[in-house]
């Protein structure tokens, strides 16, 4: 059973962070890695059921994935696409420089 | 001392000794359907920006995926073409990454349960010989938008019509051992996608790229710590760039140095790869079942409906090729390359001489096309007029070096060969008493030589052979010029 306190920290917080561009202030991290603990330390208890020789479970409704057939019915609507972009310029969404 | 110049292919010279790389390949290969993935936008290319997009691909909330029955078949067809087992239930999952032209902020793909598993392709090599490669595995994945970064000094324009459209991973197993390999194995990869029609393979849109994974070692030693280089779209700069990451690595650990496992960028004007520093932590992807779809499932007997209907696949055709037309297996890999090489092929040679219509082809229409820069779809030489062209060299009326004037005046004037000679009066004389004729001609003309001849210098009888050629235009038939200056000059 893993101890509740150290499933993560703040390192891993930091690199988690970054990893999802999230800008925490330093005064939060403490505070934010004893929270994720405890909810980590509190879904750790799953870990106390043997499940070595269960499926991982997908979906609990039984449905099957549904297929469709490969027809355009679809886009030609870039007003609506572009409607909410802070910047756009002839049909392209604009944003800063990224480049390689 | 090792001579560089007898080096194998794959094989590095260093200071300490002979160094081999390690080679796997990741193609992406754009599945041809009309529409993407997951959404009823089309999946053309070159339309106008943001276009092709739907709300689903531009990931608006609450819009959900639902996979294209098509592009599972075309999956399905290709892992069944790669000789590997089909995963009759599969998982997609969420690659999560940041990046302008991806806005869910995550690509679905397949990561633990891809939805075809290990497989094998027989590979062709230049100097006429055969490989085996491995493939671990292919999977169904969304292909990401285009950011243009040439349109404005301090902003990127960013084209969502790719988002989404449907692409296959082929992982290859580490098996490769050398750019020239790569570029065979990249080539078949292609040639089998044509066939069964899941990808049009056409590098030059983007339809096929591949990543490169590189590393070296000493012969029988462990694999190095490999570099991954990145979106090469031509077999050329696949080469290039597997030779020139292959000679980074050997310098480095030559100098003592170690490599470190990252992703590389082929600068197609250096010839050279470099680091591609922002994507460190590019490799954290932190993929999870992607919890808007279910597994994808479906029946064998469905695997075996899309089995039957598969084509003949290149290496099947190419032995019938050989065993029918009595080619050399080496021309039968050339002209399977090609659907389209291997359709012309058969109809031109039916009931014809099959290894002379392959020499026409292979060595003749292939190098004037390559010559005047036109694709074989853009021929100006049917099967049909190729074909009689052969049957004209076989049945006597034109001789073989006729046949290449013939063959010139087809390239320009789209004519028929017999129409062509007819024109232009290029008619084989066999007829004994004409050629007899010239032979008179060439005799009174060079009596001295004849003398020459008659007391016992042989080699000047090719000397009359081509006297008598050039006197008939090269229309000669010059098995009947041979028997009959024999027989004249005994």
């Amino acid at each position: 059973m893993p101890n509740k306190d150290t499933i993560v920290d703040v390192p891993t917080v930091n690199k988690i962070a970054r990893l999802c561009r999230l800008d925490i202030p330093e005064v939060n991290k403490e505070s934010l890695t004893k929270d994720l603990n405890n909810i980590l330390g509190f879904v750790a208890q799953l870990d106390e059921v043997d499940t070595s020789n269960v499926e991982p479970l997908a979906s609990v409704t039984g449905h099957k994935l549904p297929l469709r057939s490969d027809d355009v019915n679809d886009g030609n609507i870039e007003d609506l696409v572009l409607k909410n972009a802070p910047e756009s310029s002839s049909g392209f969404f604009v944003v800063p420089k990224v480049i390689e | 001392m090792n001579d560089t110049s007898t080096l194998k292919p794959g094989h590095i010279q260093g200071e300490t000794g002979i160094w081999e790389m390690v080679i796997g390949l990741e193609i992406h290969a754009q599945i041809s359907s009309k529409s993407k993935l997951f959404s009823g936008a089309s999946a053309s290319f070159g339309s106008e920006a943001n276009r092709n997009v739907s709300l689903v691909d531009a990931a608006m909330p609450g819009m959900l995926p639902v996979i294209n029955e098509f592009c599972v078949e075309q999956a399905v067809k290709t892992g069944l073409a790669l000789n590997a087992k089909i995963n009759n239930v599969s998982v997609f999952d969420r690659k999560n990454y940041f990046y302008a032209d991806l806005p869910q902020g995550y690509q679905i793909s397949q990561f633990t349960k891809p939805i075809v598993g290990e497989g094998e392709i027989i590979v062709d090599l230049d100097n006429g010989e055969q490989t085996t490669i491995g493939i671990e595995r292919l999977h169904l994945e969304q292909d990401a938008g285009k950011s243009l970064h040439d349109q404005h000094p301090t902003k990127s324009y960013i084209d969502l019509n790719r988002t989404g459209v449907a692409l296959m991973e082929i992982v290859s197993k580490p098996d490769i051992r050398s750019p020239q390999e790569a570029g065979a194995y990249v080539k078949k990869i292609r040639s089998i996608l044509r066939y069964i029609g899941a990808c049009d393979g056409n590098m030059e849109e983007g339809s096929l790229r591949a990543d490169c994974n590189v590393s070296v070692r000493k012969s029988g030693e462990e694999f190095g710590t490999r570099c991954e280089i990145k979106n090469l779209n031509s077999i050329r700069f696949i080469i290039q760039a597997i030779q020139s990451e292959a000679e980074r690595q050997v310098d480095i650990l030559e100098q003592g140095g170690t490599i470190d496992q990252e992703t590389r960028l082929f600068d197609t004007s250096t010839g050279e790869t470099r680091s591609m520093r922002s994507k460190e932590d590019a490799h954290d992807y932190r993929y999870f079942p992607d919890p808007d779809l279910l597994p994808l499932e479906f029946t064998e007997s469905w695997v075996q409906d899309i089995k039957e209907k598969l084509p003949e696949l290149p290496d099947s055709l190419k032995k019938r090729l050989v065993k029918d037309f009595g080619i050399t297996s080496y021309d039968a890999s050339i002209l399977v390359e090609e659907k389209d090489y291997v359709d012309f092929y058969q109809q031109a040679a039916n009931g014809r001489d099959g290894k002379l219509t392959a020499n026409w082809m292979i060595t003749e229409l292939f190098g004037a096309l390559k010559k005047d820069n036109l694709s074989f779809s853009e021929s100006p030489i049917t099967t049909e007029n190729l074909g009689e062209l052969i049957s004209l060299i076989s049945n006597g009326t034109i001789s073989g070096k006729i046949a290449k004037e013939v063959f010139s005046e087809m390239m320009k004037s789209k004519k028929s060969p017999s129409e062509i000679v007819k024109e232009k009066g290029l008619e084989q004389v066999s007829d004994n008493s004409e050629i007899l004729k010239l032979i008179d001609q060439v005799i009174l003309d060079n009596q001295d030589k004849v003398n020459e001849y008659l007391s016992g210098k042989d080699k000047l009888f090719g000397f009359f052979v081509g006297q008598v050629m050039k006197l008939s235009q090269g229309k000669a038939n010059p098995g009947v010029v041979n028997k009959l200056l024999k027989e004249k000059l005994k």
